[in-house]
């Protein structure tokens, strides 16, 4: 079979399988994993409110889901989406606050411009140490989540503290909230899926058809090959983790600007981490990182509805867990699929 | 300023800090030399994370069943060994990218402690106490000044933690399977011609990072707390692989490194709540920077001047 048609086949099958397990795993704890699985499906697709919500959540993951893949496609795993997100909302929540009276021609995009700088510094930092000395991404990512999550933490509960109860941020000016497109009862799908959406055939079209594009999938693939055809293997790994970053910063600010226009501590809730298992299913490759996303962005949604039968919502990750399990070690889901072949 | 160095001095001076930086030191120490198994043996291990966890919620799960504490310690052995044998598993026989089969170890290590709470305790978020192990006093070394109150009452993890930097040691450098685990993880086609199973080398180490990180996570819940909150690991598995690099994947380096780290957490600890320094409620997440931060810095300066063993990461194949 050709690599296309793996590249499809792998991470399907994965998912198939992660299922069969967690249905397993249900049994267990002695629920119907059937009943179970109906009411993920109807929490995520059921109606209208239901769907537009999964579109939401969609929204930032496809962002996360690209900032993962293109690390991996220039041969870094950029753990730390999670970190650039929140320094992209914070930065992008600072500028937003304080831009009352701008038009929102200039506002909207100032403040989506400052959350891609704030990912992109973020990721940066690890860019460069890796260049430079050579500490793997993988570290220094984690050490930069991290220190995102506990200053960001004391920045709600301190200097940009406001109101009582969960700590958050003031609001943004309303001129630089995202316009919505559709409103469903209380909830709003905003402007900001179509940017996502966007991204992702820019980056579609800067990995096939750009030069710089064709220079980072040489790296990834071969950096010594890379650095011999003239390459330079340092300046790619800077330029790759600001890329990435930038996605993923820019996934932080559209969820300040279209979701809850202002910092929460649960504004990331793990959607950066979730960019690694979507970056995985889509198989790094824009388009899937778009459907892989929406999957994911489904068994969320639909996984709240499921504690309403009693199984908790965990178990989506423990999903997501076997599916990157079996695409990392993806010749186990090749040969069982081959074996399968020989014996018909 | 001066106020900040009086408390430092305040600090560094009282023997419980010392104590406390052991206590922290601890579980960092059980993961890094399960690092250094795995990573020596050729073999990148980033489940850690995911596995501390797992052992930090099983033996809580089995003291809660069982009502006996070192039962609930050591049952994590074989839950972290079998854990861990899936990373094995992908990454020796199938020549999986061990980085992401070690990250997909650590989701779902996070998912079955999250899952497993309410079914099990009735309550997500945490679990009710259930139990700590005892520390125990060494006699004639907690009656020496200062060092007795800094080292000699302490749980038996800790001195176990200490031992098995030494256990690891004698084991890697001093023994004929050491010099194999070196070997694999040099140069595997030399070693597999000098007759070495490779795969077989390469489980060892990796099912050694499972029982030792397993046991580091333990330590976090019933030896520290007594009880498992969700991800109460807190990235102490990412500073332990931390750790293991900066100690140049040798038991004495990851010793050493892991006490700096120890060290910056206790002293983020006792600097926070110094009554010196009347630290403020709002500005305490700040403190907590502080090991990360050290991790950083620690492991940018200094990683270009330590060694990876040159075959790790890289999957074994064995010509036919």
């Amino acid at each position: 079979m050709n690599r296309r048609i793996w590249a499809f086949l792998v991470p399907i099958l994965s998912v198939v399988f992660a299922l069969i397990v967690a249905a397993v795993i249900i049994v267990l704890i002695g629920q119907n994993p059937l009943v179970a699985y109906k009411a993920m499906v109807l929490g995520a697709f059921g109606n209208v409110q239901a769907f537009t919500d999964t579109i939401i959540k969609t929204t930032p993951l496809i962002l996360t889901g690209l900032a993962v893949g293109f690390g991996f496609r220039a041969g870094l795993f950029n753990i730390g989406a999670e970190g650039q997100m929140i320094m992209g909302g914070i930065l992008a929540t600072v500028v937003g606050m304080n831009l009352r009276g701008i038009p929102p021609a200039l506002a909207v995009p100032l403040t989506m411009l400052f959350g891609i700088l704030g990912g992109m510094a973020w990721a940066s930092i690890a860019g460069y140490l890796k260049a430079k000395t050579g500490a793997h991404e993988v570290v220094t990512t984690i050490m930069l989540n991290w220190i995102a999550s506990h200053l960001s933490s004391y920045l709600i509960t301190g200097p940009l503290a406001v109101g009582s109860g969960t700590p958050k941020s003031p609001e943004i000016a309303p001129s630089a909230k995202l316009p919505p497109i559709l409103t469903v009862g209380a909830m709003e799908l905003t402007s900001g899926i179509v940017i996502s959406v966007l991204s992702a055939f820019l980056m579609y079209i800067l990995l096939e058809k750009t030069t710089t594009g064709y220079e980072v999938k040489a790296v990834g693939f071969n950096p010594y090959a890379a650095e011999y055809g003239g390459i330079s293997i340092s300046k790619n790994i800077v330029m790759c983790m600001a890329i990435s970053g930038a996605l993923a910063g820019l996934a932080g600010a559209l969820e300040v600007m279209g979701q809850y226009h202002r910092f929460l501590g649960t504004l990331s809730g793990g959607k950066g981490f979730d960019g690694i298992s979507i970056a995985l299913i889509g198989q790094n490759h824009p388009i899937g990182i778009i459907f892989a996303a929406l999957l994911i962005a489904a068994l969320r949604t639909g996984s709240n509805n499921m504690q309403f039968v009693g199984v908790p919502k965990h178990i989506v990750t423990i999903v997501q867990g076997i599916v990157i399990f079996l695409v990392a070690a993806d010749r186990i889901v090749r040969t069982i699929v081959i074996r399968k072949k020989v014996k018909r | 300023m001066m106020r900040v160095l009086l408390a430092l001095w305040d600090t560094f001076t009282n023997p419980l800090f010392y104590k406390l930086t052991l206590t922290a030191t601890t579980p960092l120490l059980f993961a890094a030399l399960g690092g250094v198994f795995s990573e020596i043996t050729g073999v990148v291990n980033i489940a850690l994370e995911g596995i501390m966890l797992l052992g930090a919620f099983f033996s809580v799960v089995v003291t809660y069943y069982t009502g006996n504490v070192w039962l609930g310690f050591l049952s994590v052995i074989p839950i972290g060994v079998g854990f861990v044998w899936f990373h094995a598993w992908a990454s020796i026989k199938w020549r999986g990218n061990q980085v992401v089969s070690g990250s997909a170890l650590i989701l779902i290590a996070q998912g079955l402690t999250g899952f497993l709470m309410e079914p099990i305790f009735g309550q997500p978020g945490q679990t009710p106490y259930v139990g700590r192990i005892p520390e125990v006093t060494v006699p004639g070394l907690s009656k020496i000044p200062f060092l007795g109150e800094a080292i000699g009452t302490q749980s038996p993890i800790v001195y176990l933690a200490f031992a098995l930097v030494l256990f690891a040691w004698v084991l890697i450098y001093k023994t004929p399977l050491g010099l194999r685990m070196r070997a694999v993880g040099e140069n595997p086609e030399a070693a597999d011609t000098l007759g070495v199973n490779v795969f077989a080398i390469r489980y060892f180490g990796v099912l050694m990072s499972g029982a030792l990180a397993a046991m580091g996570g333990a330590f976090l819940s019933i030896g520290e707390v007594g009880n498992f909150r969700e991800l109460m690991t807190g990235g102490r598995g990412f500073i332990a692989l931390a750790a293991m690099i900066l100690g140049n994947w040798n038991p004495i380096g990851a010793l050493l490194a892991c006490l700096l780290f120890g060290m910056s957490e206790a002293l983020a600890n006792q600097l926070q709540s110094s009554p010196l320094l009347h630290v403020p409620a709002t500005a305490k997440p700040l403190f907590n920077l502080f090991p990360f931060i050290v991790t950083l810095v620690v492991v940018a300066g200094l990683v270009g001047k330590t060694r990876p063993p040159a075959a790790d990461g890289i999957p074994y194949e064995k010509e036919e």
